[in-house]
């Protein structure tokens, strides 16, 4: 198993938002999380990389493991985590710098100065965000040039050239139309082949193209985590089910 | 079959309006409220230009002419025709020098540390509150301070250094409380951006967050050097002289500075010396006009620049 969550359970200050989930999710696969607003999704999802940890009130217990190894253990390097666990946020935010050098930031701030190096690197992360044919010759112009559609697979671009071998993906669509979101959604069926994705939509359809399992959560618990198809066809839980089929959320 | 819209050939005759929606009651009254204060406001933005072309013209009319190059190299001197500004110009740069480079570096990463590191706790906000109170303490309160710190406890005189620590004491409040609002103006997401790459809080704060600030920043500090050449008080407290026969070479010399000079030119009854003074104000305003031109080119360029 790739990712592995034991009893995990997060508050913000006195209000507990997650109430111990437990899953395991395997090496290259798409994991969708579906659920409604304020359902602990998108906190369960950024306790992956520890970015709750840079919110003060916030607080997680249980454990949560990575390659068998413990992400929340006191000798645990956030820097080094967060490097193999990339991630892409919900609304594009390309760095106010040139479209090559939002994406040599993450190679830049790990000490790499060989220019060649870097040049290669670059190109092939913007070929696997599947933009390269769209900026080659504008890797100078500003990232906020592009349309947000190719912000946010430069945003793609920026989190791979880390190498991560998990990506977390925070409704990456959400605030792009449906062109760019068929992109994105063929994209991350690519990626799947090398990297571990996880994904938080509130569309379902982007659950059943795009992912292998599916999780649904609601109010802070895990309802039910089952194979897309399985889910979406045959729940077992009637909240899932009323869920899925729009009579609540 | 789709159905399409049919455009009539003609437009259709207009009918003669009702008037339904004309002023009356109380909409006339909202209306006259409206016209007054738009020329009272206006009244109030002319009232200051006014005010200030009334003194350009007055300042220039009796200055304009004294003002020549001999001015500006001249040595002071008990003849008015003879005096120059020279001691007084180089040492408000000397003064404006080591404010600058004393104040710059403390002032921000103060405000970065209040900003960026400090967490919620009384003891913030208790330093929060000093701050802002700090930046209302009358400046010559600032020079008594210096004046027993500096000149005496620390033994510097009344040295340029004495005179520049005290005014960057005096600017630090400004400086921290622009650095801070620079610095919030910069969106959460670019950081969250950094910080998910892998970027320790230090590269966020270097590479994502200052570049972002760095006009905002940038602004603050040279309308607080504009503020500090202007101050005459505080240096007069800690000993700057009125006359000084020598332009400073080092930061222990003595000094002067342009406000004293002119406040030493004014202050005699001789007639060419009001025009000397009137001279001299003509150059320390073009200094201070150049440096708030320098600010606003910056806000402007930086609001044209970055967009989120």
């Amino acid at each position: 198993m790739k990712i592995e969550a034991n009893n995990v359970r997060v508050s913000y200050g006195s209000e507990q938002v997650l109430k111990g989930i437990t899953m395991s999710i395997k090496k290259n696969t798409v994991t969708a999380f579906i659920g409604p607003s304020g359902c602990g999704k998108s906190t369960f999802l950024r306790c992956f990389n520890r970015m709750n940890d840079l919110i003060e009130s916030c607080k997680v217990d249980g454990q949560i493991m990575i390659d068998e190894s413990d992400i929340y253990h006191s000798k645990v390097n956030i820097n080094e985590l967060r490097k193999s666990v990339g991630m892409v946020f919900q609304k594009p935010n390309p760095f106010p710098k040139s479209i090559f050098e939002n994406v040599a930031y993450g190679l830049r701030i790990n000490g790499v100065t060989n220019k060649k190096y870097i040049e290669e690197k670059v190109e092939w992360a913007i070929k696997q965000a599947a933009l390269w044919e769209e900026v080659k010759d504008k890797l100078k112009k500003s990232a906020f040039a592009l349309s947000g559609g190719q912000q946010q697979r430069l945003c793609i671009a920026r989190a791979l050239a880390v190498e991560p071998s998990i990506l977390l993906m925070d409704e990456p669509a959400s605030a792009l139309d449906p062109i760019s979101t068929t992109k994105i959604e063929e994209l991350i069926y690519n990626l799947k082949a090398s990297y571990t994705i996880i994904i938080v939509t509130h569309n379902m359809q982007q659950a059943t193209r795009t992912s292998d399992k599916t999780a649904f959560f609601y109010m802070g618990d895990l309802i039910e985590y089952d194979d897309t198809r399985t889910l979406f066809t045959n729940p077992k839980k009637q909240k899932t089910q009323n869920y899925i089929t729009g009579r609540f959320g | 079959m789709e159905e399409t819209l049919e455009k009539p050939d003609k437009p259709v005759s207009q009918k003669k309006p009702k008037m339904t929606f004309e002023s009356k009651g109380r909409t006339v009254y909202y209306q006259l409220q409206d016209k007054i204060f738009k020329y009272f406001a206006l009244a109030a933005t002319s009232l200051g230009l006014i005010v200030l072309v009334l003194l350009l013209y007055s300042v220039f009319s009796s200055g304009f002419d004294r003002l020549d190059w001999d001015f500006i190299t001249s040595l002071p001197s008990k003849r008015a025709a003879k005096a120059g500004i020279y001691t007084a110009w180089t040492g408000t740069l000397w003064i404006m020098f080591l404010t600058t480079i004393i104040a710059f570096p403390i002032g921000v990463s103060a405000g970065i540390y209040l900003e960026e590191y400090s967490s919620r706790s009384r003891m913030s906000n208790l330093i929060e509150i000093n701050i802002a109170n700090l930046a209302g303490v009358p400046s010559i309160i600032y020079g008594l301070l210096g004046l027993e710190v500096f000149a005496r406890f620390l033994n510097l005189g009344a040295s340029v250094l004495t005179g520049s620590l005290t005014l960057a004491l005096l600017i630090l409040p400004i400086i921290i409380v622009s650095t801070r609002e620079a610095i919030k103006t910069v969106p959460y997401t670019l950081r969250e951006a950094s910080f998910a790459l892998g970027a320790s809080k230090w590269q966020t704060i270097w590479n994502q967050v200052l570049p972002a600030s760095v006009p905002g920043i940038i602004t603050g500090v040279i309308l607080a050097i504009s503020r500090a050449i202007g101050e005459t008080a505080p240096l007069i407290v800690i000993g700057a002289l009125t006359y000084v026969p020598f332009a400073p070479t080092s930061p222990m010399d003595e000094f002067t500075v342009m406000p004293i000079q002119i406040f030493n030119w004014v202050s005699r009854p001789q007639k060419a010396f009001a025009e000397n003074a009137a001279a001299a104000i003509i150059v320390l305003l073009s200094i201070t006009f150049v440096m708030n031109a320098i600010a606003v080119y910056l806000r402007h360029r930086s609001q044209k620049k970055v967009k989120w």
